[in-house]
């Protein structure tokens, strides 16, 4: 049964599928290694003198500071304010509810290049100096809906009634939220957190238009695309992030899952 | 009353920061639409020109029309190459789908940024696709097969959209009731007439969500096009990108971003028309 299973045209498209998915991936990383400053066959050498070269860029150090600067504090907030926002979306049904998810839910769907510019014309407005931080801010944006999703499914897994025992018990409502619901939500929050972080340490559109002379990690990697020279740098530049970020988001995904309400999961 | 204070302390710092950061840039840039320019006595000017010459001007309108094309292009493609998937994961993978599937997204997880720069590199003319050819006798003189075109932009973007236009289709084939296929097959059908008949139609919500997960993103596309599109490759995007930062004509760049905006608003609002949202991200 498993024979012909393994070879259903089925099975042939999605395994057809999966190598072309995965082929530029895989031919970057084995081209990091490669002893040729241009990216062709046949390989040359091994070699990792581009992986040496990254350290030794204080450019790019200073870049990946600032992605890992702004990954960190937009992914903080937003995971703050997708917290309140989660509890008061699944434990309370009042009015303003559907108006708060509607805007909330949008900047999943609104072109990266049109909130960009907004900002960039706010800032402007308000004098705002165009920086990292600034693009932060923007982050902390296009990280809210992610949040309030992870967070909300795990609100939703578990009845309010723990909260009411904590406060029959003396709990004031806000310590019932702090030693109750934020602990049994923390590997929700820690998801939220992580996915934050790599949205916003990979994000390049907005970034591009707010960060000023504070270029972020995909903001340097882009302007570094014109130099053939340092091509070979960026692949393993790149290789590293990608490795990094897969890493990242296996990490997430299981925290989500083992997050995620026992009822849903059967 | 107790709780109505509750709520508005949880929900009045997320609802204040979107309203500061996200609601009153796109107001802001509603004003600016009606501006003369960006500095002096032009910042202070209300006029209606931007609109008028947004309207005429014959350029902008082809390459709108140019990129919902290529948006449309690539938004069915991706739906026709993920169905099969989606069909084959929910219907032929058995226990293995859920894992399956999350093969198929994991490439997603890396930086879009990257994945399109690895297929610049891939499809360049000094790039790998042609060195392999090289290398294998197929060409003999190496040559920009695909970059620096609109189809680069196509191939490149159905390659970044295919695996989130499997999960909706996914989810909606994994609903259909079972009884019904064998109720089908009781009742006569052959299996091609069944999956006409019955899981086509019913997957079809399925199918027009991941079309629209794939034509709504790309439609405001424009980091693609600069790292592979070339000049025919050049989307709307782009030009909104172009009034802002080279022609440093704000106004206008604002009016084609409303019109852009309008444009996906109207798309996102068919679509929760066709399928409930919380249809689509359940897997």
């Amino acid at each position: 049964m498993s024979d012909r299973k393994l070879a259903s045209p089925g099975s042939i498209y999605f395994l057809l599928v999966c190598l072309l998915l995965y082929t530029p991936i895989v031919l970057l990383i084995i081209f990091s290694f490669n002893n040729s400053t241009s990216l062709v066959f046949p390989l040359k050498g091994f070699t990792l003198q581009w992986y040496v070269m990254i350290f030794k860029n204080p450019e790019l150090l200073k870049a990946v500071g600032n992605s890992l600067m702004i990954g960190f504090g937009s992914s903080l907030v937003a995971t703050i304010l997708g917290t309140m926002g989660a509890i008061a979306i699944v434990r309370f049904k009042l009015a303003g509810r559907s108006t708060f998810l509607a805007v909330s839910a949008l900047p999943l769907v609104i072109p990266y290049v049109i909130f960009g510019v907004s900002l960039l014309i706010l800032f402007n407005e308000i004098g705002i100096k165009l920086s990292a931080f600034a693009a932060g801010l923007a982050h902390v944006i296009i990280s809210i809906p992610y949040a309030l999703l992870i967070i909300s499914s795990r609100l939703v897994g578990f009845p309010d009634n723990l909260e009411e025992a904590a406060m029959d018990l003396g709990a004031s409502y806000w310590g019932a939220l702090l030693r109750v619901t934020i602990p049994i939500c923390s590997p929700a929050l820690l998801a939220a957190f992580l996915l934050c972080f790599t949205i916003s340490f990979d994000e390049y559109a907005i970034a591009s238009f707010l960060v000023g002379t504070d270029a972020t990690l995909p903001v340097y990697l882009f302007s570094q695309l014109r130099f053939p020279t340092r091509l070979p740098m960026v692949v393993a530049l790149a290789a590293i992030l990608m490795s990094v970020t897969m890493m990242v988001m296996l990490f997430t995904e299981w925290l989500r899952r083992i997050g995620q309400s026992p009822a849903r999961k059967g | 009353m107790e709780n109505r204070r509750r709520f508005a302390s949880l929900i009045g710092p997320p609802s204040l920061y979107l309203f500061l950061l996200f609601l009153l840039p796109l107001g802001l840039m509603l004003v600016y639409s009606f501006r003369a320019g960006i500095s002096g006595e032009a910042h202070d000017t209300f006029t209606l020109d931007n609109y008028r010459s947004f309207l005429t001007n014959s350029h902008f309108h082809r390459l709108l029309w140019r990129s919902a094309l290529i948006s449309l292009t690539i938004a069915i493609i991706s739906s026709l190459l993920a169905y099969p998937l989606a069909y084959y994961l929910v219907f032929q993978a058995g226990r293995n789908r859920i894992t399956l599937m999350t093969l198929l997204i994991i490439p997603t997880w890396t930086s879009y940024l990257l994945r399109i720069f690895a297929w610049k590199l891939i499809l360049g003319s000094s790039g790998l696709l042609n060195s392999l050819l090289l290398l294998l006798g197929v060409i003999e003189k190496a040559s920009p097969i695909l970059i620096y075109s609109r189809s680069a932009v196509i191939v490149t973007l159905i390659y970044v959209w295919v695996p989130f236009v499997v999960l909706p289709i996914f989810a909606a084939l994994g609903r259909i009731d079972r009884n019904l296929l064998e109720a089908a097959a009781d009742l006569g059908c052959k299996p091609w007439e069944a999956f006409l008949r019955v899981t086509l139609p019913l997957s079809l919500p399925g199918v027009a969500a991941g079309f629209f997960f794939a034509f709504i993103p790309t439609l405001g596309e424009f980091v693609t096009p600069l790292l592979v599109g070339g000049a025919s490759g050049q989307m709307y995007g782009n030009l909104i990108q172009d009034q802002f930062m080279r022609a440093l004509n704000w106004p206008m760049g604002s009016v084609m971003s409303l019109a852009m905006l309008v444009a996906v608003l109207t798309l996102v609002f068919i679509l929760t028309r066709i399928s409930s949202v919380s249809d689509l991200v359940e897997i």
